[in-house]
């Protein structure tokens, strides 16, 4: 592979899969908010 | 308006359901010939852009106007608008936000249905050992194609199959039906993208030609041309890419959202399924079929034949180089990713219909689905028996393309000018579980509905060839008094046969214009039906409120 081409796909890709981590990782730590929500699995977690 | 039961079990299900959404085939086929024929590894640039300038505004403004409609119990585009201001047009509008959503589903189905019968066979191991001709051959047959008007038995028992496998998963509901099937289908779609990227990036070289190697294909996928930045065709191809891939002027992404509470966060939300999208797409998307296509084939084989049909016409021959049991594993990866990303999207089309029925009509789950089924099954299968005739491009064509661009256009001009920008902002950042950068609130006013007009126009008066001095070209022609030189997939010559006049039979058989104006008509027959449906909840509504 060209250097050029090395360098699209790096730093490319590297962005993509940071961001996605990135915002998927905030989302799994985010604290649910209070009852009633929006989502119906954690309706009888204790509080 | 309903006090509906539906909800979302959870947010990490919602966020896979909504990427799922948006992940389908042309993630994995579209992508990366998108990339190849326009300008390789400088496509990624305008793509990126496009992404941050129209992508991740539509994605804001479409979840702030689902959770907006959800507030007053509507769940589909006709309400959900008409509850963002009271003038009588947008409420039929919106029509189009379950319109698009069953004529993308009637064909998209069926090619879904692909995916599932090659899953099968390479389970089986029926695709070892045999060449390209082959599998030509056993495709072509499948789909009966040759044959004028097709009528291919196995391909329409699969299709049902999957129509059923569709009703079933949508009869179940959000929570129990669509989000389970995201919480499964989600992670080993990307597990199995995961294998076969792997398999592309260390195989390199194997020696069948003098330029068969995976690096070749991802070099040519990833070398920069940076001269093609200044050709407009580049960026309106990536601006079109970024379109179809986030599934935005659907209506999709407004009813998935309008089953969420006003205080519940949507910014971060959209954020992590459109960069999810983005990953399988750019990651995985982007090593799999270009880069082992050549790695067997030769990069000339694929410049010429790089293209939709590859993943079913090639990719089995490409697996079968790997040996018996890789090639099974592998035959099974790729099929069975494209089986769930096509799934986890035709349950996405098929929502709105279902939130609008039970809406307005109070149809149980079970009817609304069941009726669905009846009209895709209805509005599927001219797609299916005249498949060679065009009916196939011609759905995809208005449901698939122009109706997309034509209900995203309107629907940022609403939210950002009717709706109006104040009250947009709030709605998007209510709830907000990250900070939305203040600059966006300029670019969804001004930049996107810019951006997205520009594709429109340009669709719409596309002269031949469609490159940039073939506009000069054209004005000129037009001051000569030689009129507009009209490219063919211009929307004008699309809708008027300029360039070939209306020509429904010759010597006394009917021609394929004939087939492909009449499915037009059935389309249009289609959406009115649905105008009629909203007219009719809309008078139920008046006297329920007398």
């Amino acid at each position: 592979m060209t250097t050029s081409a090395l360098i699209m796909i790096i730093l490319t890709q590297g962005t993509v899969l940071g961001a996605t981590i990135y915002f998927f990782r905030k989302v799994l730590r985010m604290p649910p908010n209070e009852e009633p929500d929006s989502y119906s699995e954690n309706d009888n977690d204790p509080r | 308006m309903s006090q509906t039961s539906e909800s979302w079990g959870s947010r990490v299900g919602l966020i896979l359901a909504m990427a799922g959404n948006a992940v389908g085939l042309g993630n994995f086929l579209r992508f990366p010939v998108q990339a190849v024929q326009n300008g390789g590894g400088t496509f990624i640039i305008p793509y990126l852009i496009s992404f941050l300038l129209m992508g991740i505004p539509l994605l804001w403004v479409e979840w702030a106007m689902g959770r907006f409609g959800g507030r007053y119990g509507d769940h589909s585009t006709p309400f959900i608008l008409d509850n963002m201001t009271k003038k009588r047009f947008w409420k039929y509008f919106g029509v189009f936000g379950i319109f698009t959503n069953m004529g993308v589903m009637a064909y998209y189905t069926y090619i879904e249905s692909w995916t599932l019968t090659y899953t099968l066979k390479s389970l089986k191991g029926d695709f070892l050992g045999v060449d390209l001709a082959t599998l030509d051959t056993f495709f072509n047959d499948y789909v009966d194609l040759g044959s004028g008007i097709n009528f291919p038995v196995w391909a329409i028992l699969a299709f049902l199959v999957t129509l059923t496998i569709n009703i079933y998963i949508l009869s179940r509901g959000l929570s129990a039906g669509i989000e389970k099937v995201a919480k499964i289908a989600m992670p080993l779609l990307i597990g199995f993208g995961a294998f076969l990227a792997i398999m592309s990036w260390t195989t390199g070289s194997t020696g069948r030609c003098a330029d068969c190697s995976t690096y070749i294909g991802l070099n040519f996928l990833w070398e920069p041309d940076f001269t093609t930045l200044a050709n407009p065709k580049i960026w309106l191809a990536a601006a079109g890419q970024i379109f179809f891939t986030l599934s935005v002027g659907m209506g999709t992404i407004h009813c998935y959202s309008s089953y969420l509470k006003q205080k519940d966060d949507i910014a971060l939300n959209a954020m992590s399924a459109g960069w999810m999208n983005g990953f399988v797409e750019i990651v995985l998307g982007s090593a799999v079929v270009i880069p082992i296509a050549v790695g067997y084939l030769g990069l000339d084989w694929v410049v010429e034949n790089a293209g939709f049909m590859m993943a079913f016409k090639t990719m089995p021959f490409l697996f079968d180089q790997w040996g018996s049991v890789l090639s099974v594993l592998a035959g099974v990866a790729w099929f069975g990713l494209l089986f769930f990303a096509g799934i986890t999207s035709s349950l996405a089309m098929g929502t709105p219909w279902m939130g609008f029925v039970q809406d307005e009509f109070n149809w149980s789950k079970n009817k609304s689905a069941i009726i669905l089924g009846i009209a895709i099954l209805a509005m599927g299968l001219p797609t299916i028996l005249f498949f060679e005739k065009g009916v196939f491009d011609e759905y995809d064509y208005w449901t698939g393309t122009v109706s997309l661009v034509i209900f995203a256009l309107a629907e940022v001009i609403l939210f950002a000018w009717v709706f109006g920008m104040d009250k947009g902002w709030k709605e998007i950042t209510d709830g907000a579980d990250m900070r939305v950068p203040r600059f966006y609130r300029p670019i969804i006013k001004y930049i996107t509905p810019l951006f997205i007009g520009v594709i429109f126009l340009t669709s719409l008066f596309k002269p031949l060839n469609g490159e940039l001095s073939d506009w000069s070209t054209a004005v000129d022609s037009v001051f000569a008094g030689n009129g507009w030189p009209w490219a063919n997939d211009s929307i004008i010559n699309q809708i008027f046969h300029i360039n070939t006049g209306v020509v429904w039979s010759e010597n006394g058989v009917l021609t394929d214009m004939f087939y492909v104006d009449m499915s037009r008509f059935f389309l249009l027959a289609c959406f009115f039906a649905l105008v009629a449906m909203v007219k009719i909840a809309s008078n139920k509504r008046k006297k329920q409120n007398a």
